[in-house]
């Protein structure tokens, strides 16, 4: 039998531990399930196997997959390969951390509490925000439920939100806004950028929320200026998704008059991992704390008057609330929240801006060298950040193979998305390329024929 | 001697250092030209500034200032807080599996595709189900993507008359909270003597506007509905489906089937019954299955093979779309994945009829002490009430104060809502009788403490490194972070 060693009691002990019960056998414990609905048999499952078997199986499947440490990756739309410091996973890997529950019983749960409100510090600095959750599942989910928020706020049911925004994203909330029978429209594209001509002309005093992203999907940075004026003529409520390594150096949400923040936090010391665990990032002003989903830790103090943390405001939540709650949400990623911690500790305000200065210079280098080849062009003019959209001579799935042979991981075939931009590829360069890595890649762009 | 931790932010120095980066290699261009001064933020953001060994030590004594499973016991109601094996950990951490990025080309990820696909067929296997989504990212996200499966599936048929959504009164609080978060209402159903769902009341419940019931079995009691069978029937001839909560799956691996039972829809907690931890809270991981009818409607894309090959199959038109940004936390998965394997159908079933004994073992020993108000044969956790402890002066949640003194997690507490002053216990099956015999001799101290002096019990814990926090105090006026003392 398998996982014997993660099972103490013994034969002897499940004896005398029925006759306490008063129970013949086991099956004894059982006979409320009705015999119709019993399993006879085995589950139909793998045989069991050692702790060697196990992970040799699962390197065999791990080797055939292509990753950041055997290729060199130019893929972002989200998701990037920034370099974790090596404390991170020595924090997060303490199993004190990573084995304990949601921290309900404070007085033995202080480590994940005050971990939290030091990140919940941390994010309000990055976006300018006054609070901060302790995180959502992912930057979609946390961008749909800040849109959500809005409706909460204005008792409106109407978002409109940028093309610029992640496709990813906006899938996610029209499938949220669809079974909620709240209202979803699309701001059209203009040169890469929000339509800010066309915004004006569809908000109306029935948008709850109006929702962009900075910089954008394509790795533009938007021009953000006035349009929280407009947006607020309306009473409605202006969203960014944020992309927090940006935040090292570009003008915070705050600045720009956004009211609540989202992104994506894997940027922030968190290993890929095919997407997923990610860290959803949520932050507002202080008037939409109520409206906030998830949980939030806050300062208070013992009996015997230190200082101490506890999850607090929970009258926003499912546990206290059930159907009026703000979310549905319980269980988030605290764990991913702990790691982004780490790694902004380590980096402080002086290394968080020169990642994000790297990030740009780099990505202003591949630009040049990229768009330089004949055939690659820049699809739009402006300012790049972390990534950028260029139209090239084949199909991205073809360049992508070509790529692959080299150990380089191309950049994400857009045209899936926009099929108005066709053969499009949008690469991500993170502060981790080197010159090198870039020369290369469009040394191989360049002789891909 | 207790005291507070300094915050991160009372620890920084200014001009310290946590990580060095590698000098940048490209040709310095002025940054006005790459991004103009006006794009850029005013001042920088104040994080801390700390050298490596100083996070550590920070982080290091943070985390002895927690409670974790490795710590010790942690009875918690239906979180099914068993042991999370080490190999786990280490298998998530694979390169192959931890550097892979959402977007690359299928053919470079066949690896995470295979495994994905495996694992969906090895919890078809477990539940019965036809075909599992791995998207949603914890059991409510499980739960909100099996209400939107339903939706789709009546909107398809044409019937919109269904705004309502039946819960018993058991139900987690995230049931209710899921069906408003779908738009639909909660009628909620109340429950027998017995426990259990009132079946009368159910059959007088359900019309044509019901879309479908909300269901943990083994309840939140710890009790099994045993007329499911007769429950599924009465929703299932009105036109509605049934919604199966996966939370107390534990009780019941290798037993029965929720797919058996009558169920359309299922989610799993991969960080209950599958035993990837809890993160203080979190990654989680809610797959969903559901029976063939409702397959068309899974969120896209499903993992499929052709020619034997792996592939993100997009090609299905009935699709309710995407939950999550990319495929799910693909990181828990591998952990359950590797669990499962470990396993095999007989350690499971191994693990469930473990967890059912321990359960009644506790249960039998503490209702000696402890008033059981629903007094029969229970699965992976069962409720005591305090309410005798409460009207001599200390309540539940003054006994799970007490119990942090005797170096145990408690159980949950104030829940279900219909035992007043619950404690709802599950041992799970990774506890050895030595814990559970301890568990008991705190609990009957605590009840001797409570007979001599339940005024002290009341204003504890007293061992703990803060004591009893003021969470009035830090709702009424919430100091959600850091600021600087001008």
């Amino acid at each position: 039998m398998g996982g014997k060693h993660y099972l103490p009691l013994t034969d002897e002990e499940r004896s005398e531990m029925l006759a306490v019960i008063g129970a013949g056998s086991v099956d004894e414990l059982f006979v409320d399930i009705p015999a119709g609905l019993r399993f006879e048999g085995d589950l139909d499952l793998p045989s069991a196997m050692s702790e060697p078997e196990v992970l040799k199986h699962l390197q065999l499947l791990a080797a055939n997959n292509r990753h950041f440490q055997n290729c060199v990756s130019f893929l972002g739309a989200g998701i990037y390969d920034h370099y974790i410091p090596s404390l991170v996973s020595h924090v997060t890997g303490r199993s004190e951390f990573y084995t304990a529950y949601t921290p309900y019983q404070p007085e033995v749960s202080q480590g994940t509490l005050q971990a939290i409100f030091e990140y919940q510090t941390m994010i309000c600095q990055l976006t300018g925000m006054d609070v901060a959750n302790a995180s959502m599942y992912d930057g979609g989910t946390a961008l749909t439920e800040g849109a959500i928020m809005g409706c909460g706020a204005t008792r409106r049911s109407r978002v409109l939100v940028s093309r610029s925004v992640s496709p990813f994203y906006r899938a996610v909330m029209s499938n949220y806004f669809n079974s909620r029978g709240l209202t979803l429209e699309e701001i059209p594209l203009r040169d890469g950028c929000t339509d800010r001509k066309i915004l004006a002309e569809m908000i109306g005093d029935d948008v709850a929320t109006v929702v962009l992203q900075q910089p954008n999907f394509f790795g533009m940075v938007e021009n953000m200026n006035g349009l929280a004026d407009l947006i607020h003529q309306h009473k409605a409520v202006f969203l960014v998704s944020a992309d927090p390594i940006s935040l090292g150096l570009l003008q915070t949400p705050a600045e720009y008059g956004a009211d609540i923040v989202a992104g994506e936090g894997q940027c922030l010391g968190v290993p890929a991992y095919y997407g997923g665990p990610a860290l959803g990032i949520l932050a507002s002003r202080e008037k939409f704390v109520r409206q906030m989903p998830g949980r939030i830790a806050g300062e208070t103090v013992d009996s015997e008057g230190n200082r101490g943390f506890a999850l607090t405001l929970q009258t926003r939540e499912q546990h206290i609330r059930r159907e009026k709650a703000a979310s549905n949400i319980c269980s988030n990623e605290a764990l991913l929240a702990l790691a982004a911690s780490v790694y902004l500790s380590a980096m402080g305000p002086q290394g968080i801006r020169e990642v994000a200065e790297q990030c740009l210079r780099k990505t202003n280098y591949a630009r040049e060298k990229v768009t330089a080849i004949e055939g690659f062009e820049l699809v739009f003019p402006g300012i790049y950040f972390k990534e950028f959209a260029v139209k090239v001579p084949a199909s991205p799935e073809e360049l992508n193979l070509h790529l692959l042979n080299k150990n380089i991981l191309g950049g994400v075939d857009i045209s899936q998305f926009y099929p108005e931009f066709d053969r499009t590829m949008l690469i991500a360069v993170t502060e981790k390329r080197s010159r090198e890595e870039i020369d290369t890649l469009a040394g191989e762009l360049e002789g891909w024929r | 001697m207790r005291k507070s931790k300094a915050l991160l932010f009372e620890i920084s120095r200014p001009g310290r250092r946590g990580y060095s980066l590698t000098s940048c290699d490209v040709p310095e261009k002025p940054l006005d030209s790459l991004l103009p001064r006006p794009l850029r933020r005013s001042e920088a953001p104040c994080l801390p500034e700390m050298t490596e060994v100083d996070v550590i030590r920070h982080y290091t004594e943070l985390s002895t200032r927690n409670y974790g499973v490795d710590t010790g016991f942690y009875p918690l109601g239906s979180c099914t807080m068993k042991y999370n094996p080490k190999v786990n950990e280490e298998a998530a951490a694979i390169p192959g599996f931890a550097y892979l990025h959402p977007c690359q080309p299928e053919t470079t990820a066949e690896g995470a595709l295979e495994l994905l696909y495996n694992l969906e067929q090895a919890l078809n296997a477990i539940t019965g189900m036809e075909r599992f989504t791995m998207q949603p990212a914890a059991g409510a996200h499980g739960e909100l993507t099996g209400l939107m499966i339903i939706q789709a599936y009546h909107r398809n048929r044409g019937d919109n008359r269904r705004k309502k959504v039946l819960i018993p009164l058991s139900a987690h609080g995230t049931n209710p909270a899921t069906v408003s978060m779908a738009g639909y209402e909660v009628v909620q159903v109340p429950c027998d003597d017995r426990g259990l769902v009132d079946l009368e009341a159910l059959k007088a419940a359900v019309d044509d506007t019901v879309s479908s019931l909300m269901l943990t079995n083994p309840s939140t009691l710890g009790l099994f509905e045993e007329d499911i069978s007769a429950m599924a029937a009465v929703v299932h001839d009105a036109g509605g489906l049934l919604y199966y909560d996966g939370a107390n799956m534990n009780a019941i691996m290798g037993y029965t089937r929720p797919g058996d039972m009558g169920f359309d829809v299922v989610h799993l907690n991969m960080h209950k019954t599958f035993s990837t931890p809890h993160g203080g809270g979190g990654p989680g991981s809610g797959p969903v299955g559901v029976n063939k009818r409702l397959a068309p409607y899974l969120p896209v894309p499903l993992v499929d093979k052709k020619n034997d090959r792996f592939y993100l199959n997009y090609d299905l038109p009935e699709s309710i779309g995407k939950v999550h940004t990319f495929n799910g936390n693909f990181g828990v998965l591998v952990k359950a994945y590797t669990y499962i394997m470990m396993m095999g159908a007989e350690g499971l079933k191994q693990a469930s009829s473990d967890a059912v004994l321990n359960a009644n073992y506790l249960m039998n020993l503490l209702k000696r002490r402890y008033q059981l108000p629903y007094d029969r044969v229970c699965k992976h956790e069962f409720v005591l009430s305090a309410r005798a402890e409460k009207k001599k002066g200390a309540g539940a949640g003054d006994i799970a104060k007490a119990l942090l003194d005797h170096g145990f997690h408690p159980p949950t507490v104030y829940f279900p809502l219909i035992v007043e002053e619950a404690l709802m216990i599950e041992p799970t099956e990774t506890e050895n009788r030595e814990t559970l015999d301890k568990f008991v001799a705190a609990m009957n101290a605590i009840a001797d403490d409570i007979d001599a002096d339940p005024e002290k019990v009341a204003h504890g814990p007293y061992k703990t490194v803060v004591g009893r926090l003021d969470e009035v105090r830090a709702a009424r006026s919430p100091v959600l972070c850091w600021k600087e003392k001008s």
